[in-house]
């Protein structure tokens, strides 16, 4: 029974990695960069949710779409003030190393503004754990929830990039942005929805995190962040399905790594997933393979 | 004995054939042209011949050798070096420089050599400046050999670019558009160096290019592809009065 | 060229010159106590500083690669000659000998494992690197962390859960001790030694980079598909320049560990802050630029620590109190602000106007 209960954590982490990791791959599918800025993005939102419910005593849901909306708008304003300018730079390390510098602004601004001290927590699911085989298997709350709001975004993001305009525009540019301006798409507008939506949902993951790891410091984001990325990269960079799948499969791993192995390893294992699925199959799960143009 | 040849070459991407029941032979000291229209499938039988994509079918003898298969690197040490469509320079290097890493198989010394400045580095260091800067003079590159690559006018690069595929020392020189974005001055000056490689160089040449104008000029023989097969091939006057070719080319 | 030979070695000669001129004039005021403590106690972390700045711009700049583990080597030279110069302290007496031991050691450990992961990672894509040596970095860190290494008459000991469990005989002793690491390292570093380890630095990068090795590297740089098309083994290539990236940010790392009494892994010193700090000197110094690396981060930590700290002490400055509690985030901005100046399609067309040189042709 222990090991339905891993198996359900490691879901619910992995649910979590899920919607990190929409992020990185719609924003690697589309603007071909690596955002290295979107841990950042979570924290910021798991911020503005603490500020929002203790300081100013909203209730959840208003705080969790405030959060939402300062960092669409927070991504937004990163991709146009640091990394379009750099589009079509000589060199493609440019705009990786100011995504690095982006993301240890944000930090060092919440740093600034919040101190380096631990703020706890407090969860937004108000509904209490369900106790399935005679109370041996726990099923938290948050675990329900966030599961639910994984296979919620990413039907609503596989239909909206199907069936919608903006959603069409945006498999064009990551299939050729040249292209897609000659076919007047705005092409820049469509970069910049994408940070948009990639941002809105690092806000819902910062929540969810933070609801079942209440711990919440400047560096929060940075390390679920990364991870998500190794989700991405499992699954199949550029595919939300691939996110998905990538995402869940880590969390468990992550989680049956600290019961089984080291709780002080698991990092570590996460990270030798990443050498491993590099080398055995660089395009991930689902992912395309990539052919250089000669 | 031919310098090339290619048999029965063929490669799919996806479902599309681009390349099929390909077959050339080249004789040494030749000047081959290869037409056809957009998307016939040119340049993708360049990245066949040089191993930038594996052949679904088919064989290539490079000077009686078998080299079907082969990694880029390998081919490029068996001897056939190429151009790009899109001019491809090192373009943080000197001018000088990019013609000495052409150099890179055949004047070695090993990493602590380097460092240390032994006699062996010193002995091929030295031996590739002159070569280089011969190769530079004879494409009137020379007195820019200091310059950065990227900082070369249009018309220079893809000299450079030449240059730098020489300076491999192949039996068999590949050039993919070379014309491309020149002006008929500078179409007729690239006709004459072409020509000046052939002879100065006893080289085996084989381009690709859409100017017809310079493909009847200097090319012998020539080979017209479209979608992916083969519509002539043949003397390059023969070729071009055949009623296929002109239709591809003019339509109906 | 004859021409180009003298002109690249006047080019070096300055670089030299300027390392030996800060020398020339830093020494005699140490040695003579002209120098505030705080100063003098910058002299060795300079060195290092140089030598990991340095050893980076030769993976960023030259090989195009961004690395973000650059501490982990530094991190894995640290602890190895730490240890070496721990067990042999009994044994080799003469500090010199022992610290050009350790050097040897820390440097091929930590090229060793630059070989480890650049052979999996170096045929993929940047950013896989990028993720791929942060990683690395913060796992090295994890791991000496959970390190215990013990000594007694029955030889060494080994655990990785705490100083009990080595279960050390009569008059054994704890090497390495997890969290609180290797204490008690003869401080065999000392300004000369850093100042020539600049130099034996530069020495190996310079002569590299203007090799034909250095030609192969900065060809696959600046076009792959044609480095391969000429014959250049890319692989090769680029495992050269990171493994000798490695060991040189290894021996920056013997550097730092034997100018400590005790040496431990931190998110400070070995972190990913680390990281990012040294890649801040390559791209203030200018990437690709040997010389600049060379120079940023002297500049950097005199301004930043050393001038604002006196300024401070001279009047109550809000501004100069902020500057100074905040470097990283003044790190970040300018890393931002430097990126997107020099980078930017727009800024670099606009200074090729301004310098009326010819646009640069553009990668199809």
């Amino acid at each position: 029974m222990t090991f339905l209960n891993y198996l359900i954590s490691g879901i619910s982490l992995g649910s979590v990695y899920a919607i990190i990791a929409l992020g990185y791959t719609m924003v690697y599918g589309i603007a071909k960069m690596l955002n290295f800025a979107h841990g950042d993005v979570i924290m910021v939102g798991a911020y503005t949710v603490f500020v929002a419910m203790s300081s100013s005593g909203l209730p959840a849901l208003p705080a969790i779409l405030l959060s939402m909306a300062v960092c669409t708008v927070l991504g937004v304003v990163i991709e146009r003030v640091a990394y379009r300018p750099l589009r079509g730079a000589a060199s493609p390390l440019a705009v990786l190393i100011t995504a690095i510098g982006v993301s240890y602004l944000l930090q060092n601004l919440a740093l600034l503004i919040f101190g380096s001290n631990t703020k706890s927590f407090s969860t937004v699911v108000p509904l209490s754990p369900l106790k399935l085989a005679g109370g041996q298997i726990t099923i938290s709350g948050e675990t329900i929830v966030t599961i639910l709001a994984s296979i919620l975004i990413v039907v609503g993001l596989s239909l909206f990039i199907n069936r919608t305009k903006p959603g069409q525009a945006m498999l064009a540019v990551s299939e050729d942005q040249g292209a897609a301006k000659l076919m007047g798409i705005n092409v820049n507008g469509t970069i910049a929805l994408t940070f948009a939506i990639g941002s809105s949902l690092a806000a819902i993951a910062g929540v969810l995190l933070c609801s079942a790891y209440p711990s919440l410091t400047p560096y929060t984001g940075s390390m679920p962040g990364i991870k998500a990325f190794v989700a991405a990269v499992f699954g199949g960079i550029g595919s939300i399905p691939g996110a998905m799948i990538g995402g869940i499969l880590l969390g468990i791993i992550e989680i049956f790594g600290k019961a089984y192995i080291s709780s002080q390893m698991a990092d570590a294992i996460v990270f030798a997933v990443l050498i491993i699925v590099l080398l055995v199959k660089p395009t991930g799960i689902l992912g395309k393979p990539i052919r250089e143009k000669v | 004995m031919a310098i090339l040849e290619v048999k029965n070459l063929g490669i799919s991407f996806g479902g599309l054939r681009a390349v099929n029941e390909f077959n050339l032979t080249i004789e040494k000291g030749e000047l081959y042209g290869l037409i056809g229209p957009n998307g016939a499938g040119k340049t993708t039988v360049f990245n066949l011949l040089t191993g930038v994509y594996r052949p679904d079918s088919g064989v290539i003898f490079l000077d009686g050798k078998d080299i079907t298969g082969k990694r880029t690197i390998d081919i490029s040490k068996e001897g056939i070096a190429r151009t790009f469509q899109n001019i491809r320079l090192f373009g943080k290097l000197s001018v000088l420089d990019n013609v000495k890493a052409g150099m890179h198989n055949h004047h070695t010394y090993s990493a602590v050599a380097g460092i240390l400045h032994t006699g062996s580095w010193r002995r091929a260091e030295r031996e590739m400046d002159e070569k280089a800067m011969q190769l530079l003079k004879v494409f009137e590159l020379d007195q820019e050999a200091e310059h950065l690559a990227s900082n070369l006018p249009y018309g220079k690069q893809r000299k450079l670019e030449i240059a730098r595929a020489l300076a491999t020392d192949p039996k068999l020189l590949l050039l993919d558009e070379p014309a491309a974005g020149m002006n008929p001055q500078e179409t007729q000056a690239l006709m004459d160096m072409i020509r000046l490689v052939r002879d100065q160089f006893d080289m085996t040449i084989l381009l690709i290019e859409h100017d017809m104008k310079l493909v009847s000029g200097i090319c012998e023989e020539l080979t017209v592809l479209n979608f992916g097969e083969v519509l002539a091939q043949g003397e390059t006057s023969t070729v071009l009065a055949e009623p296929q070719v002109i239709t591809a080319y003019l339509g109906e | 060229m004859k021409k180009t030979i003298s002109r690249t070695a006047r080019q070096n000669a300055i670089t030299y010159g300027i390392v030996l001129a800060f020398f020339a004039v830093m020494q005699p005021l140490a040695m003579t106590g002209k120098l505030s403590s705080s100063l003098s106690g910058l002299l060795i972390p300079f060195c290092y500083y140089v030598v990991l700045a340095v050893s980076l711009n030769l993976t960023v700049g030259i090989l195009g690669e961004l690395s973000l583990g650059h501490a982990g080597f530094m991190c894995v030279g640290a602890f190895a000659s730490a240890f070496f110069s721990k067990c042999v302290q009994g044994t080799i007496t003469n500090s010199l000998v022992r610290f050009l031991l350790a050097l040897l050691i820390g440097s091929a450990f930590a090229a060793l494992f630059g070989i480890l992961i650049g052979i999996p990672v170096l045929r993929l894509r940047g950013d896989y690197l990028a993720i791929v040596t942060l990683a690395f970095g913060e796992i090295i860190k994890n791991l000496v962390n959970v390190l215990f290494i013990g000594r007694d008459s029955e030889g060494i000991h080994f655990s990785m859960k705490d100083s009990l469990s080595l279960h050390l005989g009569e008059g054994g002793e704890v090497l390495v001790n997890g969290p609180q690491g290797i204490s008690g390292i003869s401080r065999d570093s000392t300004f000369i030694l850093g100042t020539i380890l600049v130099l034996l630095t530069l020495f190996i990068v310079l002569r590299l980079i203007q090799s034909r090795d250095g030609r192969a590297i900065m060809a696959i740089r600046d076009n792959r598909i044609a480095a391969e098309s000429i014959g250049i083994n890319i692989t090769k290539y680029k495992l050269m320049a990171f493994t000798v990236s490695a060991a040189l940010a290894g021996a920056g790392g013997v550097l730092y560990a034997h100018n400590l009494a005790t040496l431990t892994a931190t998110s400070k010193n070995f972190g990913y802050n680390m990281s990012i700090m040294i890649l801040v000197y390559v791209v203030m110094g200018g990437i690709g630029n040997i010389r600049g690396s060379v120079i940023a981060p002297v500049v950097l930590n005199l301004v930043l620590d050393y001038f604002l700290r006196k300024f401070q002490l001279m009047g109550d400055s809000p501004v100069l109190q902020f500057l100074s509690d905040n470097r990283m985030l003044i790190y970040a901005i300018v890393l931002i602000l430097i990126m997107v100046m020099t980078w930017s399609p727009k800024m670099v067309e606009k200074r090729n106007a301004l310098f009326g040189r010819r646009k640069e042709s553009k990668e199809g």
